[in-house]
């Protein structure tokens, strides 16, 4: 196994662009669980660490431009109220000590159904900023995931930075798990609303072979809220909704949970975050 | 490949290392440190938490190139040699030490916490903190008092 330890991004890209067989390593909570449990050896480890400049963010008028080295911890403390969907997400991630190394771009790279980012980059419509030496390429997050642990980087690729649109309505993430701390989800969902367009965004995860969006739930309830926020929210329309959320997922049986039990608890979170969602919205617009 | 990095303050140097091996083995095997305790080798238990320029991790999952150049504290340099630091101390009076495996771990991640808070902090804080060390002994109960009486020593009492 080689070592290849860049010192600038440009270098970074040149080594990926020789050894594409290399394999990124930023965290490591994924990649050194894999080799100390010898689930397969990568043929290089490429070192991210010292890539300064990964660890910043900066805000691009409306977006948050997420560099791929940006811990969970930095993102709850740094960015908690402007991307509260995320932050949300990204505070009941394994453990301290995991979220002082995992990265969003990390979770992203692993690619797995049950990565807790997955859905509230969905719901916000996120875009993965991917490089190579050939240029930078702007994925859409709906077209970033390819398969179960499966994405759509080319191999001499890599993030440099996840973009994200800053929140301009409540967004709310809900996870099951069997208790409050390190769990990967039995599934997970999140909710964002997007007042200035009157549209509402979602994302399922672990609940199909690939983080998805509920389209179809999402135009039902953008055309059924009181965007003036003077009605309260109809009951009925909220359990449509969460119906509508559960028929998105095409889930399965696994050591986590059975597909009837993913269903039913999408429908569950669904409604609930939503109720969250709008007590929010409408307090807003009365304050 | 030879990683050079600085540990308990001192600067060190580990020959022969494997490209693909976890900083917790340089320290265990090859530096002769064997306070970080290797248990799960996956994130899951806390045994091996480290400070890592100033932040505490999982040492076997951090691989060892990655410290090449940085600084890393592990629990024998808490205190200097022959001496304990505050949480140390609190844990042994107040009866948190059973088998011990997890105490290495869990002393560096209350530390952590301690040195971050202004006072002493309260019971949701701390379990939180402590989510990632698992103890198999100890039922917790006896190391939240030897986190809050280190708190409270160190930060006085609370507010
Ligand atoms: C104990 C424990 C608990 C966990 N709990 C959770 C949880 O609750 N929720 C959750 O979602 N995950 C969890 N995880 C998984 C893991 O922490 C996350 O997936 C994390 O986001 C990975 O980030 P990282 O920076 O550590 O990634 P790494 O391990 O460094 O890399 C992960 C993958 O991404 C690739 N990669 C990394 N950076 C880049 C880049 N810049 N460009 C291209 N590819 C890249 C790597 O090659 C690898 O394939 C847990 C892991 C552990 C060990
Ligand atoms: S040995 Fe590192 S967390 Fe268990
Ligand atoms: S004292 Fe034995 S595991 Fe904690």
């Amino acid at each position: 196994m080689d070592f290849l330890r860049p010192l600038t991004w440009d270098e970074a890209l040149a080594l990926k662009a020789g050894r594409p067989d290399a394999t990124p390593i930023q965290g490591g909570t994924d990649v050194m669980v894999e080799i100390n449990l010898d689930k397969g050896r990568p043929a290089a480890l490429l070192d991210l660490n010292p890539v300064t400049e990964l660890t910043a963010w900066s805000q691009e008028g409306p977006v948050l431009r997420i560099g791929a080295g940006v811990t969970y911890a930095r993102l709850i403390d740094e960015l908690g109220s402007l991307l509260p969907g995320l932050a949300q997400a990204s505070r009941t991630v394994g453990s301290p000590q995991i979220r002082n190394r995992g990265t969003v771009a990390g979770n992203l790279g692993a690619a797995s159904p049950a990565g807790d980012s997955h859905p509230p980059l969905l719901a916000t419509g996120a875009i993965v900023e991917a490089e190579s030496v050939r240029g930078t390429r702007m994925i859409p997050i709906t077209e970033f995931y390819a398969g179960v642990k499966r994405h759509t980087l080319e191999p001499d690729e890599l993030i440099r930075a996840v973009r994200v649109p800053v929140a301009t309505g409540p967004q709310y993430f809900s996870k099951i798990g069997t208790r409050n701390a390190m769990v990967i989800a039995v599934c997970s969902f999140a909710i964002a609303l997007h007042p200035e367009e009157r549209r509402v965004g979602t994302g399922i995860g672990s609940a199909a072979p690939t983080p998805r969006r509920a389209p179809v739930a999402e135009d039902f309830l953008a055309s059924e809220l009181d965007w003036e926020g003077h009605r309260p929210l109809d009951p009925e329309t909220a359990l449509r909704f969460g119906e509508m959320v559960a028929a998105a997922a095409s889930p399965i049986d696994d050591v986590r949970g059975r597909a009837d039990y993913r269903v039913h608890s999408l429908a569950v979170m669904a409604r609930r975050t939503l109720g969250w969602a709008w007590n929010e919205y409408t307090g807003r617009r009365q304050a | 490949m030879r990683v050079n990095v600085s540990v308990n303050g001192e600067p060190m140097a580990a020959d022969d290392v494997w490209e693909g091996e976890s900083l917790l083995y340089v320290l265990r095997e090859r530096l002769g440190l064997p306070g970080a305790k290797n248990a799960c080798e996956q994130g899951e238990c806390g045994s091996c938490t480290v400070y890592l320029d100033g932040t505490p991790v999982c040492a076997c999952l951090v691989a060892a190139g990655q410290v090449e150049g940085r600084d890393v504290v592990t629990v024998e340099g808490l205190a200097p040699a022959g001496e304990l630091d505050e949480v140390q101390r609190a844990f042994v009076e107040a009866g948190a030490v059973q088998c011990g495996f997890c105490t290495p771990g869990l002393i560096v991640q209350a530390h952590s916490l301690i040195e971050s808070s202004p006072g002493v902090p309260d019971d949701a804080e701390i379990r939180e903190a402590l989510a990632g060390n698992l103890c198999r002994c100890t039922g917790y109960e006896k190391i939240l008092d030897a986190v809050r009486l280190a708190a409270a020593r160190k930060n006085g009492p609370a507010s």
